[in-house]
């Protein structure tokens, strides 16, 4: 189905090696401390989840791997390079594509041309070949077309094809969202609680395409998600993030055990 | 009942992608551009000609640029008249000094003109947007306009400070100046408005289009897509001030014949043109010319068609109306259909589809 190139911005890296590194990192907003010298590492191949109670600066370390922020101390590595301050669209062409917390799917277009635009960055006809929209533009739009056709088949989702994802249920929603994602043929994939608000048979949807995108592509995924449920059925390792700080780090059972987890889920005070 | 596309299967995604997949669209569209062609020219009166598909023909293509910057992309222009402006001074200023060069040609290049001034003026956008980006983009207005009036090497140092649009031909026929038929305008000015329509509608539905509406819908997945925002914003600004430009050339050349620039294209035009976008329907291609209809018609429906019917109207009467009218359809449809008469015809044609039996 979907091929994942491996981009050639560095070295390729085997199953099972460092992905992406992140050292020490702290992120400060004003006063408020999002987050405070967290270290961890995310494999090649494995599902990482990240959890940890709301506000513990779960989205924040997405944004900050990604692009959206930049941490004031510590360093993130990808693919055994060590990144200066990288821009959202830098991250893009490095194959880290992401969903959000809050859909943020382009309103006002079609789940088609949501999921297109997952394929923005692999499309390279100019500009007077987009204004004749013939020949090698035509052509080049017509592979691109099949390959956000097989994301469409493989999401189920072909009966919304050319509806407006504004007007689609949130549910549905977050399932373009995973799409568009998937079409940019990413090495590494963010999402960001991916379930939240969803019924029971929606999750097993969603769960079943995540374990099939990490399976059957070899996708990297690390996962936000508030269900214990999901988390310990989905991942690989998981690491524990509480008012910033990392508490726990782990295989899911590990973590599960811990008591400085069982703790923060409970709201024991310190 | 006629009108469906039971029947038409898509078996290639080129189909499916058309602009118009529905067979009797295209058929729609073939007839209406061969009566554009070879009716409207030989049955119209001069006066129609003149005071309503000139001006209609010229400003749709200033709307379809607007309508690229704020419809597709999202970025608010008060500034459009003034682009239109230096579409329309460079041309004059390109014949004069290279004559020898078909005028036809020196009115797509301005377009290249307005289009660098835009890209100017549309560096703020990376900072700013909405309402404050208006304001901006209204400084650009009043600075354009400025320089109409001020800098006499732009007219030619005429003493009237008017652009006199010179006799220029076209295989020997002429079609710029006061001796060029309206017909032969009218079919010019057709060519222009048909050929960049079908540039910018092939623009909107392929790359640089999806990422224009990334933008406009959602800006930080845009940029999460690999979209660098600076880039696509000013690519919307080039694009949409080079419509403007061309149509500011077409407007003086074709329409006007001669025009104080810092008159006609003044900042009560911009306004015009967003509202022709808004009531027509942001984002849509067939909504810049049902906008661009609307405020040509409207005038002069209310000015000539009243009093044929037996109500009488002063000019200076009819303008307020005009205005009162407009004003209060933009307001109306931002509240109650932000894609305006667009989607009201969109609306109409489902209906259609599934007539008569709804369910
Ligand atoms: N842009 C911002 N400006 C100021 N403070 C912020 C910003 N983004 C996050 N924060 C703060 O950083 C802390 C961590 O927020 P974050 O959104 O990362 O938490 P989270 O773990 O994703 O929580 P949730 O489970 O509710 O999504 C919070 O205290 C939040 O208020
Ligand atoms: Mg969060």
């Amino acid at each position: 189905m979907l091929h994942v190139s491996p981009q050639s911005t560095s070295a390729a890296i085997a199953k099972g090696e460092v992905l992406l590194n992140v050292e020490n990192v702290s992120l400060r907003f004003g006063g408020v401390k999002a987050i405070s010298d967290v270290s961890f590492d995310i494999r090649k191949g494995e599902v990482r989840a990240i959890i940890g109670p709301n506000g513990a600066g779960k989205t924040s370390m997405l944004n900050c791997i990604n692009g959206f922020y930049f941490p004031q101390e510590g360093h993130i590595t990808y693919k055994g390079v060590r990144r200066q301050k990288v821009r959202p669209h830098e991250a893009a062409s490095s194959g880290i594509a992401r969903t959000f917390q809050n859909v943020a799917l382009f309103k006002g277009m079609s789940t088609l041309d949501n999921i297109m635009t997952g394929r923005l960055l692999k499309m390279k006809r100019g500009f007077l070949w987009q204004c004749l929209h013939w020949g090698p533009a035509q052509a080049e739009e017509i592979a691109h077309r099949e390959t956000v056709e097989r994301v469409i088949d493989f999401l189920e989702i072909q009966a919304i094809r050319k509806t407006p994802v504004g007007r689609l249920p949130y549910g549905l929603q977050k399932r373009v969202e995973l799409g568009r994602a998937l079409a940019a043929e990413p090495e590494l994939l963010l999402l960001d609680e991916p379930m939240a608000g969803m019924n029971l048979e929606e999750k097993e949807d969603m769960c079943r395409f995540i374990l099939d995108v990490n399976q059957q592509f070899g996708t990297t995924i690390a996962l936000i998600e508030h269900d214990m449920g999901v988390v310990m059925d989905l991942s690989d390792r998981v690491v524990v993030l509480e008012y910033g700080r990392k508490i726990a780090d782990g295989t899911p059972d590990v973590v599960k055990a811990d008591q400085k987890v069982i703790d923060a889920y409970l709201g024991v005070a310190h | 009942m006629f009108y469906r596309e039971t029947g038409q299967f898509k078996t290639n995604y080129a189909d499916d992608m058309a602009i118009f997949p529905i067979r009797q669209d295209r058929i729609g569209l073939a007839l209406i551009l061969a009566f554009a062609f070879l009716v409207v020219p030989f049955v119209t009166s001069d006066f129609t000609l003149k005071t309503i598909m000139l001006p209609f023909l010229a400003l749709s293509v200033a709307v379809i640029g607007l309508n690229i910057l704020t419809g597709y992309t999202g970025l608010i222009s008060l500034g459009s008249a003034g682009f239109m402006g230096v579409g329309a001074y460079a041309c004059y200023k390109l014949t004069t000094i290279f004559p020898e060069v078909n005028i036809l040609i020196w009115i797509f290049v301005s377009g290249f003109f307005a289009a660098a001034v835009g890209v100017f003026f549309g560096l703020p956008s990376l900072r700013i947007k909405g309402l404050y980006l208006a304001v901006a983009t209204l400084a650009a207005q009043f600075f354009l306009q400025w320089a109409f009036v001020r800098i006499p090497w732009l007219f030619n140092y005429n003493p009237s400070g008017a652009i006199e649009v010179p006799l220029r031909t076209l295989f020997g026929v002429p079609i710029t100046g006061p001796t060029a038929s309206l017909e032969v305008k009218y079919l010019i000015c057709l060519c222009f408005v048909v050929g960049m329509t079908w540039l910018a509608s092939n623009l909107v539905h392929g790359r640089i289009g999806r990422s224009w509406m990334a933008v406009r819908d959602m800006d930080i997945a845009a940029e999460l897509m690999g979209i660098k925002l600076l880039n696509a914003k000013l690519m919307a600004f080039a694009v949409s001030s080079f419509y403007c430009g061309v149509s500011g050339a077409l407007f003086v050349f074709l329409y006007l014949g001669g025009a104080e620039a810092g008159t006609e294209f003044a900042i009560r035009l911009s306004f015009l043109i967003l509202f022709a976008v808004i009531i027509g329907g942001a984002g849509s291609m067939i909504g810049s010319f049902l906008g661009a209809g609307f405020i040509v018609a409207l005038p002069t429906i209310l000015k000539f068609g009243l009093p044929a019917i037996g109500i009488a109207i002063t000019g200076a009467t009819a303008e307020k109306i005009v205005l009162m009218i407009i004003g209060a359809l933009t307001i109306y449809l931002l509240i109650v259909e932000p894609h305006g008469l667009a989607r009201i015809w969109q609306i109409m044609k489902q209906k259609l589809r599934v007539w008569p039996f709804p369910y």
